[in-house]
């Protein structure tokens, strides 16, 4: 192989974020994608309802999970994304103690 | 200086001893090997339920355990404070639990548990399919009998223990973590208070309280306990949408704690907590303190969980922590004073129990110990009845007993 | 008699170079990586369709070439199986070596592909993560690891701002400047918190010598050079204190740091940014090796001799596992660890010569941690709301009250009563901080005693799984049954 070799060029892909459709190429994860796009923040946080997007880009912090196709607690900055992704933010409120 | 009473062992059962002893108005120091809360507290679920006993003894104190529960929570809430900044909430929960047999060979057994429980005054209400479904409606309706029980409970343990712990300095108690016992002040029979790794601790009386170490502990002190570990794993989901309500167990939880196999056990216990994460329980193995990891119990409890709740299977499990569990060999804890040992009192041997329990027991003990009529009958825990003396003559003689093959490494994880 | 096989967990620079070498010495040897690539974060890169190098990657890394011809080696070995997208998510100790449970598919993907090793030998190379110090808004969208950069950086050319403040410590601030001035971010400036004379202890009193290794002084009087063409100010003694903005970060606040890194009352200022990229130095990722009952050091690296033997038996390791050495000591690591896991015979030139190449980097993590090394003072910028666990939304206030309330400084205690640690996370960013925010004793862990309290690198899940594929895993042979 050789170091400067490339392929055919990445292929354009779709996903759709809570309905919203986001272009990109494929190779390039979902986090990748949204930040493209100068998407900054997806998931709301339990206690504060406050935003959250990429922190750690390495799959340690757990920040920017997204529900892809069905699956919650996927890390956008380690899923690559596939053509037609049903991406979706996660919300999960703190339930109430009911004492 | 002369304490009154050492407590070893600052888990849930000692911070209860500690508590009722201090504000009894006795001079209580408590000792921890490790640190307050870190043991066996630290790795259960915060279970308070009556569903999974049997009429007797262990029953009579579970009910005593529910109707103290709710008031010994507004006295520490009204005593330490529970405001953000002050201390940590006890998520205190009388949430109720419902059983459910999942097997056609399941229903009958379950149906006759809950008829001879509500004959021992145990609210075990019987319901069909649909009632199940409306308390829990992400069960698994493929069901074959369910008894709801109201009275069953969850607590965060360890906030418990600190809460009791705390209310136990403010009494005057002393909290010493990071003290290990390692042997006895005798004179003559009598014990006269503890050697430690930080010295010397003389006492009027000692309070063993060690949990699942209670045998090993009782060794240093020259005395037989049948106290060993059965151990125990959980699994906690990712915090996700609040779908499961209330405890909810397959109807073999009441078969598994009962039984004495030392083979692998599993029954699912499946609860929501406080945080929004999903506790699943649990399993139960008589493998000494080996606390190395096994995946096939895990996925045991996994295969169960799914069954129960089927939407469960795309729950993401972010954590595992196994514990042990005090096991004595006729499932009933020991409280009281050991005859044989003039000054050693017992309060141990409580198994999946001790959270709900411990409170009770830390008042039966002092009930005792001051000479007050005790809120229930302390005979059947009594440290010198035949099932806890036969075994004990099966324990290791103290001088065949090194310390260091009974001390566990380390735990694996924690709770919730 | 069949070939001795040995599992090499990681395929950054020390996992390629440890599978090469154990090939090399005879073994059948299997290279995992949590990725669909390999390289590591060092060598993060675009992923192409057919395995393609985009024409500008070379640019982006030191060291391409060793990378692509250990890249080639591991694809094309007959004794080499590669596996990526392969996650180890938990290790188990049989009584006599271990086990490995791995996951195969897209990353945190239902339904992944079980797979179970029992190898004669393990070699870690699970590498490090940055490790960023809380401050006033840290959790605000557009405030990401200087790690997080550098991976869209590498990885997609994407940009993680517009504006970007780069800060923290340690020399890896400077190739992360430089790759998001590639990306075609504006880099205002690079603020390293080291004051001057503490860079000067660890690193020499010239600017030149900057690091001892002669090939690092390079590489890095190179970023010096590329961040002096953009006018990128480069500033020593100097920490972001606090992040401002509706919903995503839109200024900084920046001051002077004194020698224990408490910022110097009345030279705050304020830099508009739309991004923040924070670290103060790395943490390595340790689930693995406590899994597996290495015994860890004090400062939190897995302990190895000179074979790269653990304490445990029939684990070695490599990397920044073992201590922060930069990826030259890694591949020399690499070389030794998977040489000796293979059994490889010891009078072996190559050998030799690795562990030269190893002997050279010995001084860098001492080095690094004289002059970059986080200093006690930092916690003076935080405030009582300021986020210590991003995961449970955990305040510096809440933390010492619950510490306070409890008497406790017992971590366990401490973690389960205010929650710090318990989220998703399982306590990767906040566990060191929370130990020292809360003075609890934080002995190592795998260590013998029985006194330890918790252990916040203990996670014997090392990444989370879904309970349907744990409750689907296969069975494994009873013999190897624990």
């Amino acid at each position: 192989m050789s170091a400067t070799s490339q392929g055919a060029g990445p292929r354009p892909l779709t996903i759709t974020l809570d309905g919203r459709p986001f272009a990109g190429t494929e190779g390039q994860t979902i986090a990748g994608m949204l930040l493209a796009a100068r998407r900054r923040s997806w998931r709301t946080t339990s206690v504060e309802s406050a935003p959250r997007g990429v922190f750690c880009g390495i799959g340690v912090c757990f920040d920017c999970l997204v529900t892809v196709n069905g699956s919650r607690d996927v890390r956008a900055c380690l899923r690559r994304a596939a053509d037609g992704d049903v991406v979706e933010t996660q919300h999960d409120p703190l339930p109430g103690v009911t004492s | 200086m002369t304490v009154d009473v050492v407590v070893v062992g600052a888990g849930i059962v000692g911070a209860a001893c500690a508590r009722a002893l201090a504000r009894r108005g006795l001079a209580v120091t408590v000792l921890d090997r490790r640190g307050a809360a870190s043991g066996t507290t630290a790795h259960g679920e915060g279970n308070l339920l009556v569903s999974d006993k049997e009429p007797g003894p262990e029953l009579v104190l579970a009910q005593h355990a529910a109707r103290r529960w709710p008031s010994l929570v507004a006295e520490l809430e009204d005593e330490l404070g529970s405001d953000r900044h002050g201390f940590p909430p006890l998520e205190y929960d009388p949430k109720g639990g419902l059983v459910a047999a999942t097997t056609a060979a399941g229903a009958q057994p379950l149906r006759d548990f809950a008829a001879r429980q509500r004959g021992a005054g145990v609210d075990a209400r019987e319901i069909d399919v649909a009632h199940a479904l409306e308390l829990e409606p992400a069960l698994n309706p493929a069901l074959t009998a369910a008894v709801w029980y109201p009275e069953d409970a969850q607590v965060q343990p360890v906030a418990a223990a600190e809460a009791l712990l705390a209310s136990a300095r403010r009494a005057g108690a002393t909290v010493r973590p990071g003290v290990e016992v390692v042997g006895a002040l005798r004179d003559g029979e009598r014990l006269v208070g503890v050697r430690t790794s930080d010295g010397d601790i003389p006492a009027a009386a000692v309070v063993l309280a060690a949990g699942p170490w209670s045998g090993v502990v009782a060794a240093r002190l020259g005395v037989g306990l049948p106290v060993r570990p059965r151990r125990g794993m959980v699994l906690v989901t990712t915090r996700m949408p609040h779908v499961v309500r209330h405890k909810v167990y397959d109807g073999d939880y009441v078969g598994a704690t009962q039984s004495g196999d030392a083979a692998l056990q599993t029954s699912s216990v499946v609860e929501s907590t406080a945080a929004g994460t999903v506790l699943i329980g649990s399993s139960r193995e008589q493998v000494g303190f080996d606390d190395r990891l096994r995946v096939a119990v895990l996925r045991e409890m996994a295969a169960r969980a799914v069954r129960l709740f089927p939407f469960l299977a795309d729950a993401s499990v972010m954590r595992t922590y196994l514990g042990f569990r005090p096991y004595v060999p006729d499932h009933l804890p020991i409280v009281g004073p050991d005859p044989r040992t003039p000054g050693l009192w017992v309060a141990t041997g409580h198994e999946g129990a001790g959270i709900g329990l411990g409170p009770v027991s830390g008042e039966l003990l002092a009930d005792l110990f001051t000479g007050a009529e005790p809120a229930t009958d302390p005979a059947p825990f009594r440290v010198d009845r035949p099932a806890v003396l036969d075994a004990a003559l099966d324990e290791p003689h103290p001088s065949e007993s090194t310390p260091s093959e009974n001390t566990p490494s380390e735990n694996t994880g924690e709770a919730s | 008699m069949s070939r001795r096989t040995v599992v090499v967990v990681g395929a950054g620079p020390a996992g390629l170079s440890a599978a090469r070498a154990a090939a090399r010495a005879g073994a059948d040897v299997t290279l995992l990586d949590a990725s669909d690539q390999v390289g590591g974060q060092f060598w993060r890169h675009r992923a192409l369709p057919g395995g393609g190098t985009a024409p500008d990657e070379p640019t982006f890394h030191h060291g391409w070439g060793t990378f692509t011809a250990l890249r080639d080696v591991v694809a094309t070995h007959p004794r080499v199986t590669l596996l990526t997208s392969a996650q180890v998510w938990a290790l188990e100790r049989l009584d006599a070596g271990v086990r490995l449970r791995v996951l195969v598919g897209p990353a945190d993907g239902a339904g992944r592909e079980h797979l179970t090793l029992t190898p004669d030998a393990l070699v870690l190379a699970t590498g490090a993560h940055d490790r960023t110090l809380p401050f006033p808004g840290w959790q605000l969208p557009g405030v990401t690891t200087a790690g997080a950069a550098q991976a869209l950086a590498k990885a997609e050319r994407v940009a993680v701002g517009d504006r970007v403040v780069v800060a923290g410590a340690g020399p890896f601030l400077l190739p992360v400047a430089s790759s998001l001035l590639r990306t075609g971010a504006r880099v205002l400036s690079v603020h390293e918190a080291a004051t001057p004379a503490s860079m000067a202890r660890g690193w020499g009193a010239r600017p030149a010598g900057l690091l001892g290794a002669a090939h690092k002084a390079g590489e890095l009087g190179g970023y010096v050079g590329t961040l002096a063409r953009h006018r990128v100010a480069y500033r020593l003694g100097e920490a972001v204190v606090a992040a401002r903005g509706d919903g995503r970060v839109e200024e900084v606040t920046v001051a002077r740091v004194d020698a224990r890194w408490s910022p110097v009352p009345g030279t705050e200022r304020t830099v508009a940014a739309d991004a923040v990229c924070v670290s103060h130095g790395f943490t390595p990722r340790l689930e693995l090796a406590v899994a597996a009952a290495c015994a860890i050091s004090p400062d939190r690296f897995v302990v190895v001799d000179d074979e790269q033997r653990t304490s445990a038996a029939g684990v070695w390791a490599a990397g920044e596992l073992t201590g922060i050495g930069g990826a030259e000591a890694a591949l020399a690591e690499g070389w030794v660890a998977g040489h000796h896991a293979a059994s490889g015979a010891p009078d072996d030139a190559g050998l030799a010569r690795a562990a030269r190449r190893r002997a050279r980097s010995a001084d860098f993590a001492r080095r690094l941690d004289a002059a970059h090394g986080i200093r006690g003072g930092w916690t003076s910028w935080l405030r009582d709301d300021t986020l210590v666990c991003r995961c449970e939304e955990v305040d510096a206030g809440t933390l010492r009250a619950a510490a306070c309330a409890t008497g406790s400084a017992d971590l366990r205690s401490v973690r389960l009563t205010s929650r710090a640690g318990l989220g998703p996370c399982q306590a990767r960013i906040c566990g060191r901080t929370v130990a020292e925010l809360v003075g609890a004793t934080e002995p190592a862990p795998g260590g013998d005693t029985g006194s330890a309290p918790a252990v916040p690198d203990r996670r014997p899940l090392v990444v989370p799984v879904r309970l349907g594929d744990l409750a689907t895993l296969p069975d494994v042979p009873a013999a190897d049954a624990p």
